[in-house]
């Protein structure tokens, strides 16, 4: 197999030597770009008709546009929230999530195509629905010389209706701090208390625009149990991540977003069944190894082969018989591996081979 | 379900509070104008004139003499040195004047030299008078030394106005961009906050601190220096809260559009900078040419303070301080509007 570096101005890692999943014609791995699976991802339970009313979608877009000078940010995308469902649009930064998720919140004005939320548009429902809609919005610092509680009360005052400011604190854990001063938190406190905010007008829906982004993995857990106790009480979710991990543990259905577009769609499950194989072998040879794709296809059980970042990647069905077979074909050719990692498919190997690229890109 | 509160008070709440917390910010609003009136109020203290000091040198026939007539005279202070002494003394300024004793005294010293030439009068004076001269015209004195004319009762009018001012300023426009810095004005923009209850919150918190930061620097100003408030207090309280209206509507415009505190801060010096040096604030705007008048009556600032001297020390009554009203209401109205229109949430 030689590598070969990739001409200047493409966007994929620095090497790379094929990658099946973005031919069509390579049949093996192919998602299908739009996987309409609306029907089948419908959460088990009846969507939530927790208020009188319209039963319809909690959010849809049709033909969504933002033009920045010079970027096409959101370029035509379509979606469904249903009631009481949890749905994520899964991307690397830049995708275009936090725009689609802003105009949908009726923070920004899309250049094209139409919005509705519970039923209703920005244009003529802004004050009804603003009271209905609980946000998170990226980089906002809360006011850092008010307490937790002051904060509180301070969005609780904004609204009509909603919930006692105590009962917010101990859903979101943070009876304790009730007293301490917002600059005094912990980044995972922070943004414990940002969904607070969102949540004392106990919201139809809450919108949360990566919720998670540079905290720690236990903070990063709290927070998600946070968000799985209001799916609890039949709240529907809408959130933007690139950390596969929370597209995968929190949503019912994600939407894979890349440069403006949704490229695929679906349930977690179905869009890694869609790579036709549930294991991921990664291993890396020397520079300059000579390991035609051909040998690799050949192994069996391996359903396809990619390279990026200088590893290669085989989407596997039986490790068992795939990685033997695999030591045997570089034993019998003399190479010398010097890394081998395999995996459970994951929506990130989804989104490698749909583009080549990682979802995070440090 | 839960009791609601009002969404302005709440709002009001927060301002008042996060400006309540913050050191730095009390230290401006309240210690600063205090020290700062404080520091001139005993630089400028009236003092009884000082004495001309003159030397007197020893070697000349008469110079005793010649000393104890001078002194005789309370204004001078007469010293018989060696010459050599001084000379040194009159060189380096401890002595205003060198008056050489003889049949015709003569009187060495720096005609440029205020205290010199002061000097130089009162010894002319007190040697023609030891040689027999009589006045011919009578001149009677009249001195002036109540509390209303020294330049604390100036400075403290102007010092109150100049903390209205910077306040004003300060608390909106701060304030309202660190919010839009943080992208809190965009996160309240998802939520059913009322904008308009935003913009009042900040101008009513502005009004509270009105109530403490004004008697703070008045007091001070009659307890330390006996500066009197000769109108009527309400005359002064309705000043006070105009304007600061007009300026929190002026840092309202001036915070319309601005991303960042360095951008706003930049913005804030060139509006108030002109206004401390031509609105009255240290020393008369009169010392300005005339040509300047227009423009510096014009100016909220000065509008402000003329009519806060009105009032304390002219005891102006509040109809008579209707000219300055009418200036900054138009200031504050016209910014208000313009901001309301540029106002950028995000």
């Amino acid at each position: 197999m030689t590598f070969r570096k990739r001409p200047a101005g493409g966007n994929g890692p620095g090497w790379t030597a094929f990658r099946p999943g973005l031919f069509p014609e390579a049949p093996l791995v192919e998602i299908p770009r739009h996987v309409r699976t609306m029907e089948s991802a419908r959460p088990a339970r009846a969507p939530s008709a927790r208020r009188s009313g319209v039963n319809g979608p909690a959010v849809e877009c049709r033909g969504l546009v933002k033009r920045y000078p010079g970027v096409l940010a959101v370029d035509g995308i379509d979606l469904e929230v249903v009631r009481g469902e949890c749905f994520g649009m899964l991307g690397p930064n830049g995708a275009g999530k936090t725009t689609t998720i802003e105009m949908i919140q009726g923070l920004l004005r899309p250049d094209g195509g139409e919005v509705r939320v519970l039923g209703m548009t920005w244009d003529r429902h802004e004050t009804d629905l603003r009271q209905r809609l609980g946000s998170t919005l990226q980089e906002t610092r809360l006011p850092e010389k008010l307490s937790v509680e002051e904060v509180l009360t301070l969005f609780r005052s904004f609204y009509r209706r909603g919930v006692d400011v105590e009962g917010v604190l101990q859903a979101v854990q943070l009876g304790e701090k009730r007293k301490a001063w917002v600059g005094k938190l912990s980044g995972g406190q922070r943004q414990r208390l940002a969904v607070a905010c969102a949540l004392v007008c106990e919201p139809d829906i809450l919108f949360l625009d990566e919720p998670t982004t540079g905290l720690d993995p236990q903070s990063r857990r709290q927070l998600w149990g946070v968000i799985t106790e209001f799916r609890g009480r039949g709240g529907t979710v809408m959130l933007t991540t690139h950390y596969m991990e929370e597209a995968q543990r929190l949503c019912d259905r994600v939407a894979i977003v890349d440069r403006g577009r949704i490229i695929a769609q679906g349930t977690p499950a179905e869009l890694i069944a869609a790579l036709g194989a549930e294991h991921v072998v990664e291993f890396v040879a020397p520079e300059g190894t000579d390991l035609p794709q051909e040998a690799l296809q050949a192994l069996p059980g391996v359903r396809a082969v990619a390279g990026a970042d200088g590893r290669i990647r085989l989407t596997v069905e039986h490790l068992h018989l795939a990685v033997p077979a695999l030591m045997r074909t570089l034993e019998s050719r003399n190479i010398a591996l010097m890394e081998l990692i395999t995996h459970h498919a994951t929506l990130e190997d989804v989104f490698i081979s749909l583009t080549g690229r990682h979802l995070r890109d440090e | 379900m839960s009791e609601r509160r009002s969404p302005l008070g709440q709002l009001t709440l927060w301002r008042f509070r996060e400006f309540v917390r913050e050191p730095e910010a009390l230290f401006w609003v309240f210690a600063f104008p205090v020290l700062l009136a404080l520091a001139l109020g005993i630089a400028f203290r009236n003092r009884s004139l000082p004495v001309a000091r003159v030397a007197v040198p020893a070697e000349a026939p008469g110079a005793a003499q010649l000393a104890a007539t001078l002194d005789g005279d309370p204004r001078i202070e007469a010293t018989v040195l060696d010459s050599a002494t001084a000379a040194t003394r009159l060189r380096t300024g401890r002595v205003a004047l060198v008056v050489h004793a003889g049949d015709a005294p003569v009187l060495e010293y720096d005609s440029t030299r205020s205290e010199s030439d002061v000097a130089q009068l009162l010894v002319r004076d007190a040697l023609q008078r030891a040689a027999g001269r009589a006045d011919v015209a009578t001149i009677r004195d009249r001195r002036l030394t109540e509390p209303g004319a020294r330049y604390i009762d100036f400075l403290i009018p102007g010092l109150i106005g100049l903390n209205i001012m910077g306040t004003g300023m300060w608390g909106v426009g701060f304030g309202i961009v660190n919010s839009r810095q943080r992208k809190l004005l965009k996160r309240f923009l998802a939520s059913p906050m009322r904008k308009r209850h935003f913009l009042l919150a900040n101008i009513m918190a502005r009004m509270a601190f009105l109530v403490l930061e004004v008697p703070v620097v008045v007091l001070f100003g009659r307890l330390a220096f006996g500066v009197p408030v000769r109108g009527s207090w309400l005359a002064l309280a309705l000043l006070a809260v105009v304007g600061a209206t007009t300026f929190a509507g002026i840092g309202l415009l001036v915070a319309s559009r601005a991303r960042t505190i360095e951008g706003v801060s930049g913005l804030m010096n060139l509006v108030m900078v002109p206004m401390w040096i031509f609105s009255g604030v240290f020393f008369a705007w009169s010392n300005f040419p005339d040509s300047f008048e227009p423009v510096i009556r014009a100016l909220p600032l000065t509008a402000l303070n003329d009519a806060l001297r009105a009032v304390m020390l002219e005891g102006a009554s509040l109809a008579g301080t209707a000219q300055w009203l009418a200036v900054l209401l138009a200031w504050g109205l016209a910014s208000f509007f313009v901001a309301l229109r540029l106002f950028r949430w995000e």
